[in-house]
């Protein structure tokens, strides 16, 4: 018999009950909450009278609709502040562990997750975000659940799920300089679609991934979804296991000991056997920028708008024209040529503290371009923004021209007042770029920090492997 | 939970692939902590000129008269035809909210995105899959007669118009759950001796899983 996948063993683990028909009753260890997508689930326990099965798997956190400038102040939108005080008053009342606006452990729910070693290899942690699969760099099963799911994990403790597909994508050798987990989870939605992993978990392998520090780990699991996988997994290492030991939330103690050596058991077997196999050559991967309204339609910087003529597939076709029309792009005209009006550095895939390095790098000593409206940088966590600032990264956005702001989900997907306006383009460190997202009209291009922080200066994308 | 059996009911065929929860619901909507009202602000990018929010009287607002919903002929329409993909990107079961409100009983498309497939169930919404012939069968119909209505039997799992049948896969729990209406956290509380089961044995293989966040 073939040995497991990584997917299995969790999933094994964590099976309360094996139903007939396939599903499974799956215990969930670990429920992140944030302000947007929990106020109905309460209300739903509350209607019918339930209560947390086990209140201290819970960890919340506001994030989504939180301003970034100001705070000491409140929030001006009454409706934003409602939504705040209903997770507030819904923690409270169920007595679930929040961190508050103004807390300094406040930030981004899957930036702080495992900031706090809330999140483990080999747990199973559900979030009503889609960006849950971020925790997957853990190796543990992670992934976004709507409202009721969130409801039912509260009342329950479990979640009725069916087995997924398992998909593997292998990134062999070593990326080039200038290249970033952003650019290889671009390169791999390139490849295989925004719908190439539907139904699938995904696992990363190879040395590529093996290669990349817990931030970078996290930036690749985080856009899984943006390949259709509702979960992604990096068997854990001694890079996990470094990253873990002693926050505040991490075993301790003989119970580190043990759970050590359990972590360092827990990956796919060598015979395991993947419903589906891609591979990809890390030194083909060069930096990226996406160019339309879906993480799929996306080229490296080298290259030039794509010409829809060229598309053979109709609906293909149709959609890329919608998405140029949208865009304001010509077919033809090289990715470094498209000029930008704003420059957003954050979001859950591109706001830790190696991000802000990263980004800092490359402007230390220099300055945004006058045709740059705005350029801002919203840290994950307020521990992200109190280390940037110790080692001094504040100063040298601010010194370039760029707004440091306060934790938060932000212009990711603007529901706070960070937005862009009707027509503006911007070079964004998030995840997607639908039409609409980060405000009506807006046009978004998906790059690594670097990239963002190079745009900047120079007012249009640039490679950044040649920007000196 | 409203249950689901049959439906009959005129089209609304939109007809593009990667239609994202983003589109279906934009997230000014999300600030209310409501399930209900969020129908009049269903595909709100397209479906007006104006811009909205949740404090903007939709009535106000200029509507798109190119956007298909907004054609008269739509009006009442409860079966929603889409391409590959529909409801991909963030897991917001706002969109759902949007689409049963508005009155949208059933979603026929050739693929979904996961989450919001499984989003669908929770509310009396019936996802089905059918694959691109039917559903170009359908959207041709649908476009050339809109008063045209189709016939949805969940018990037969069979979409019906035209005089032509269309069968579809469904999952016999996922069935069930839709056609009786029922309570899945209720059903999953009848396990709650196996669920304390699991975890008392749980506790004693990997103690550190239980170590609370308690800050």
């Amino acid at each position: 018999m073939a040995g497991k996948t990584l997917y299995q063993k969790i999933w094994d683990a964590h099976t309360v009950t094996a139903y007939e028909d396939g599903s499974a009753l799956l215990y969930i260890d670990r429920h992140l909450v944030h302000e947007v997508t929990s106020p109905q689930a309460f209300e739903g326990l509350r209607l019918a009278g339930r209560k947390p099965w086990r209140v201290d798997a819970n960890l919340a956190v506001p994030d989504h609709n939180v301003p970034t400038q100001n705070r000491a102040a409140g929030i001006a939108d009454p409706i934003s502040r409602a939504q705040l005080e209903a997770l507030d008053a819904n923690c409270a009342e169920f007595g679930i562990t929040k961190f508050d606006l103004l807390d300094r452990r406040q930030g981004i729910v899957h930036v702080i997750g495992p900031e706090q070693g809330a999140t483990l290899p080999g747990m199973t942690v559900v979030c009503g975000d889609s960006h849950t699969s971020t925790h997957g760099a853990f190796g543990a099963l992670a992934f976004g659940i709507g409202t009721s799911e969130v409801e039912h994990a509260l009342a329950t403790q479990t979640l009725v799920l069916w087995p997924a597909k398992t998909l593997r994508i292998t990134v062999r050798g070593a990326v080039g300089k200038g290249v970033t987990a952003k650019d290889i989870v671009l390169a791999i939605i390139g490849r295989i679609g925004t719908a190439g992993g539907t139904g699938h978990v995904i696992e990363f392998a190879g040395e590529a991934i093996q290669a990349l520090t817990m931030e970078g780990r996290m930036t690749v699991c985080n856009m899984s979804i943006e390949a259709g996988a509702r979960a992604g997994l990096i068997a854990a290492d001694d890079t996990t296991i470094d990253y873990i030991r002693g926050r505040p939330f991490a075993p301790t103690g003989d119970d580190w000991e043990q759970a050590v050596a359990s972590w360092r058991a827990l990956h796919s077997d060598s015979d395991a056997v993947f419903d589906q196999e891609v591979v990809l050559e890390a030194a083909e991967i060069a930096p990226q920028v996406s160019w339309g309204t879906s993480p799929e339609m996306v080229a490296p910087v080298t290259d030039q708008v794509p010409d829809p003529a060229q598309e053979p597939d109709a609906a293909r076709r149709n959609g890329m024209q919608r998405a140029l029309e949208y865009m304001g792009l010509q077919a033809g005209t090289p990715l470094c040529d498209i000029a930008i009006d704003k420059v957003f550095i954050g979001s859950c895939t591109n706001a830790r503290i190696e991000d802000l390095r990263a980004a800092a790098e490359v402007i230390k000593g220099r300055k945004r371009a006058d045709s740059v409206k705005l350029a801002m940088v919203v840290p994950g966590s307020g521990l992200v923004r109190e280390q940037a600032e110790s080692e001094g990264l504040d100063r040298i956005f601010t010194e370039a021209g760029f707004e440091w702001r306060e934790p938060g989900c932000s212009m990711c997907l603007a529901m706070n007042a960070d937005r862009l306006e009707a027509g503006e383009r911007c070079a964004s460190t998030s995840n997607r770029n639908f039409e609409g997202r980060q405000g009506a009209g807006g046009r978004t291009h998906l790059v690594s920090p670097a990239m963002a922080a190079a745009a900047a200066i120079a007012g249009h994308f640039v490679d950044v492997r040649e920007f000196h | 939970m409203q249950a689901f059996t049959t439906h009959q009911g005129r089209m609304l065929p939109l007809d593009r692939a990667n239609v994202d929860t983003d589109a279906i619901i934009p997230k000014q909507y999300l600030k209310s902590i409501r399930r209900t009202g969020f129908g009049p602000f269903l595909f709100d990018d397209w479906r007006y000129l104006d811009p909205g929010t949740l404090d903007i009287d939709p009535a106000t607002r200029r509507v798109n008269p190119d956007f298909v919903l907004n054609e008269p002929a739509r009006e009442g329409a409860s079966i929603l035809l889409a391409r590959d993909n529909f409801g991909c990107g963030s897991s917001r079961e706002h969109a759902v909210w949007a689409l049963k409100d508005y009155g949208i009983r059933c979603v026929i498309a050739p693929s979904y995105a996961d989450i919001f497939f499984s989003n669908c169930f929770k509310n009396g919404v019936l996802p089905i899959v059918l694959d691109n012939a039917a559903l170009d069968h359908l959207f041709a119909t649908a476009k050339a007669s809109p008063e045209r209505e189709a016939q949805i039997d969940l018990g037969a799992q069979i979409v019906s118009c035209d005089d032509q049948q269309f069968p579809f896969d469904i999952d016999t729990k996922r069935k069930q759950n839709l056609m009786e209406g029922l309570d899945e956290i209720g059903i999953t509380l009848t396990q709650a001796d196996a669920i304390r089961a699991y975890e008392e044995r749980r506790r004693k293989e990997a103690p550190w899983l239980f170590r609370g966040a308690r800050a």
